[in-house]
Formats: structure tokens, C-alpha cells, sequence
């Protein structure tokens, strides 16, 4: 199922894959658990990055003369 | 050629060289949201994601010539902070003992817990989902061991590929995808342990 996720698998894999998730209530619910999965941790820990620390990127740059 | 008389040439290429260096800054610091994000993730705590990044910056605009144009800038600005951070000695840490995660049934523990807790009958992925906090996402994923997580930050958080996460780290490409296997299983087990009443 992993390879699955991560687009890693042949055409011919992933025909395999998806027609046994139309058929396989159990494995489909586990497919959509884990791809929600991953969504769901990529937006939890997204965190704005402080602006004080922003200012001081930019004061980094080279100064235009 | 006399060195204090420069020509017209040398000139126009000075000048070419410093739009080359303000556009390469700009565009660097176009990603910087991104790699704090990242940077926040690899490191132990904020403020030394915080410094983390101001590194990188600083390394990067200095050696701003090694970057080849076109190429991917934000694998660059990465592979330059995963760098600092490995020099940081943080690579002291041992990788714990997961042996009881060498199965595929480990894939499926954390959804089969949190599906046990919701009371319907048949749920859908989305409510066993929502039975796991922000917070709790944060803290599993942080206790994953660095070896792992760094793959976990740079594919399912950052989305590069295997070929662009095994540049950064300088691993091979099948060590990205044994340590992303691993990782991921940690960290379920994680949310499983920590994020569910038991």
C-alpha cells in the first residue's frame, strides 16, 4: 500500500491496486485512512514562520549601491 | 590591461553579476516560509530552527555562485540547512529499538485503535481521523528519531521526491525509501501510543 501511495508502482501495479480497492472494503477504508493521514500532518504542523525572523532574512541581503 | 582602468566589458559584467545575485536573494527568500516550516521540524526547538535558518541564509547568499540557475533552489537552501543541522552534532542520537514495527501490521495499528474508539458501526476515515490533535501530531513527529524524520519532513511535509530527499541528505535513493517506511511506521506508532486513550 505504500508504494501505492507514493506513486511509486508500475501502470500495470496500480491497475491491480485500484480495481482490488473497488473490490476490499478493508483495505479501501485503510488507503483513504492513510492518505488523509499524510494531508492531515502536513497542515497540523504548519506553523507561520515569526516575523522578527523574516526581517532579519531580509536584512541579510547585499545592499544595492 | 591596467587593473584600475576597467573596461566597458568588465563593468557590464559587474553589473550583470550583482542582478544575478539581487534575483538569486529574492528568490531565495521567496521559499523562506517553506524552509522555516521544515527547519522547525528538524530541529529540537524554535529557536533552533530560528538560527537554523538564519544560517542557511547567511551560507547561502555567501556562496550564492554554486547555485547552478534553474536548478531546484529550495533543495539547495535544504541541503545547505540539513548540513548545519548534522553539524550541530545532533546525529548523537541513537535510533531506539522498532523491531516490533517490522510487519505490515504495523501500517494499519494506528487506524485499527482509533477506528476501535469511535462508537459507529462502520466510520469513515475522516472521524477516526479527527480523534487525533494538532498538538498530538506535533509531539509524534517530533519524537521520531532524526535518521527518520528528516525523510518524513522532506517528503510528506515538503513533497520532494525520492530522487530530490536523497540528494539533500546524500543517502541513496532506496535508504529514503526504507527510512520513509520505517519513519512512517513510527510515527503511527507514536500517534497510537500518545494521541489515543488507551
Amino acid at each position: 500500500m505504500q508504494p501505492f501511495l507514493d506513486g511509486t508502482l508500475s501502470d500495470a501495479q496500480v491497475a491491480e491496486a485500484q480495481r482490488h480497492l473497488e473490490r476490499c472494503n478493508w483495505c479501501a477504508k485503510r488507503y483513504h485512512f492513510e492518505e488523509r493521514l499524510r494531508h492531515y500532518v502536513r497542515v497540523a504542523v504548519t506553523e507561520p514562520m515569526p516575523a522578527e525572523l523574516k526581517a532579519k532574512l531580509a536584512a541579510l541581503r547585499t545592499p544595492l549601491n | 590591461m591596467s587593473e584600475s582602468a576597467p573596461t566597458a566589458a568588465d563593468t557590464r559584467k559587474l553589473a550583470q553579476q550583482a542582478r544575478d545575485r539581487v534575483r538569486f536573494e529574492e528568490e531565495a527568500l521567496e521559499l523562506s516560509d517553506q524552509v522555516y516550516r521544515m527547519a522547525r521540524r528538524l530541529a529540537g526547538s524554535r529557536e533552533e530552527a530560528e538560527d537554523l535558518v538564519q544560517q542557511t541564509y547567511e551560507r547561502a547568499f555567501r556562496a550564492w555562485r554554486q547555485y547552478t540557475p534553474g536548478t531546484n533552489l529550495r533543495a539547495w537552501l535544504l541541503r545547505i540547512l540539513t548540513n548545519l543541522n548534522i553539524d550541530r552534532g545532533r546525529r548523537q542520537q541513537r535510533t531506539p529499538q522498532t523491531t516490533s514495527l517490522d510487519n505490515e501490521a504495523a501500517d494499519y495499528f494506528l487506524y485499527n485503535k482509533l477506528e476501535s474508539q469511535v462508537p459507529d458501526e462502520n466510520p469513515d476515515e475522516e472521524r477516526v481521523l479527527e480523534r487525533l490533535s494538532q498538538d498530538s501530531i506535533v509531539d509524534a513527529l517530533a519524537d521520531v528519531p532524526h535518521d527518520f524524520r528528516d525523510v518524513i519532513v522532506l517528503v510528506d511535509i515538503g513533497e520532494f521526491a525520492y530522487a530530490d530527499a536523497a540528494q539533500i541528505l546524500d543517502i541513496p535513493i532506496g535508504t529514503v525509501m526504507s527510512r520513509l517506511h520505517r519513519g512512517r511506521r513510527i510515527l503511527k506508532k507514536n500517534l497510537a501510543d500518545k494521541a489515543v486513550p488507551a
